[in-house]
């Protein structure tokens, strides 16, 4: 491998931005196709196909074997609500592997000491995520109860189309925040990406219980469906 | 700490940089029940240091020793590992499981 090739990987991945190291098995010829470029490349719907379920793997084309490293952003979890469950999902999340940042503009709950494993934000979601922007490769879960806060970051999340969003909050809540989010102009199709009451259906009662649902939730939304190719509509 | 497939790449990078000779190892492709996935990496250097895993740990000893050859000759070769062969003495997986590891040096 060219050192630049691997310097261009290393470059897509550290701006979070999907890309494809196509080897030629044989040759050893390489070329790195970055997302923005796939559709001229002549593995094109090969790439494409590669890019929506995120695993590298072996192709053929015209008599030829390839191998597609394929690298999609590192996966983030951005907790909205610096509560009780958050202090159980922060660490079960960073355990599972995902990049954990908290959110809370409530300075009495947004405090580094009751989260040394993520980063604490003590700000408003819409300044917090200004700097570092929601994308389709982010989890977001909306843990405040309050409608204020969790609002701003809902509307942010469904515009970048997260793979997962969840939300906190009783059946009537969530029915009065799927009429919030109507008055904003978001179709039913943006609306069922939601999942409310958040977590699977496991019966958790405490809040370490509740993390534990929201991050199989996770999961499953990670792993069960491929992630939509960049560039494709909702 | 546990490194992931980034940590690795992004190491490869800096080994290069630093002047040291570095292959790359990626499973290309698994049979059965393989450890670790296809696109995983292990990355060599000329000494034999060594960072990441394609298999768990079953043939890591066989791909670094393969990873030295590459880099000394520069063309990249293909592996194979398949089950453990008890009569003779080699690097197998005793999960049962097939993979082809791809190494090519870092030029």
């Amino acid at each position: 491998m060219r050192l630049d090739l691997l310097k261009g990987m290393n470059e897509e991945r550290l701006n979070r931005r999907a890309a494809i190291l196509v080897t030629e098995i044989g040759g050893g010829e390489q070329r790195l196709v970055k997302a923005a470029a796939l559709s001229e490349d002549p593995l094109a719907a090969a790439l494409e196909s590669a890019l929506r379920t995120g695993k590298s793997g072996m192709v053929e084309h015209a008599g030829a074997s390839y191998f597609l490293t394929v690298q999609v952003p590192p996966v983030r979890l951005v907790i909205i609500g610096a509560v009780h469950i958050s202090q159980a999902l922060a660490p079960i999340a960073k355990i599972a592997g995902l990049d954990v940042t908290i959110i809370d503009p409530r300075t009495a709950f947004a405090t580094q000491e009751r989260f040394p494993e993520a980063p604490v934000i003590a700000e408003w979601p819409d300044a917090a995520l200004d700097r570092a922007p929601l994308d389709r490769y982010t989890a977001i879960a909306l843990l405040t109860h309050d409608p204020k806060i969790d609002d701003i970051a809902l509307l942010r999340a469904l515009n970048a189309e997260c793979f997962y969003i969840g939300a906190l909050g009783s059946r009537k809540t969530h029915a009065n925040r799927l009429e919030r989010m109507r008055a904003q102009g978001f179709g039913e199709a943006a609306l069922t990406r939601i999942h409310a009451p958040i977590g699977l259906d496991i019966g958790a009662v405490s809040p370490a219980e509740i993390a534990v649902s929201i991050i199989g939730e996770i999961v499953g939304a990670l792993r069960k469906k491929p992630l939509r190719a960049e560039g494709q509509a909702a | 700490m546990l490194s992931t497939e980034d940590d690795i790449l992004a190491a490869a990078q800096d080994w290069r940089g630093a002047g040291r000779s570095v292959a790359i190892a990626t499973v290309v492709d698994t049979w059965g029940s393989a450890p670790r996935p296809v696109g995983s990496h292990l990355v060599i250097d000329g000494d034999g240091n060594f960072l990441g895993s394609v298999s768990g740990g079953c043939v890591e000893g066989a791909v670094v020793t393969e990873a030295l050859d590459v880099i000394a000759a520069g063309a990249p070769k293909m592996l194979e590992f398949g089950v453990a062969d008890e009569t003779a003495w080699r690097a197998g997986l005793s999960c049962g499981g097939r993979i082809k590891v791809y190494v090519e040096r870092l030029d």
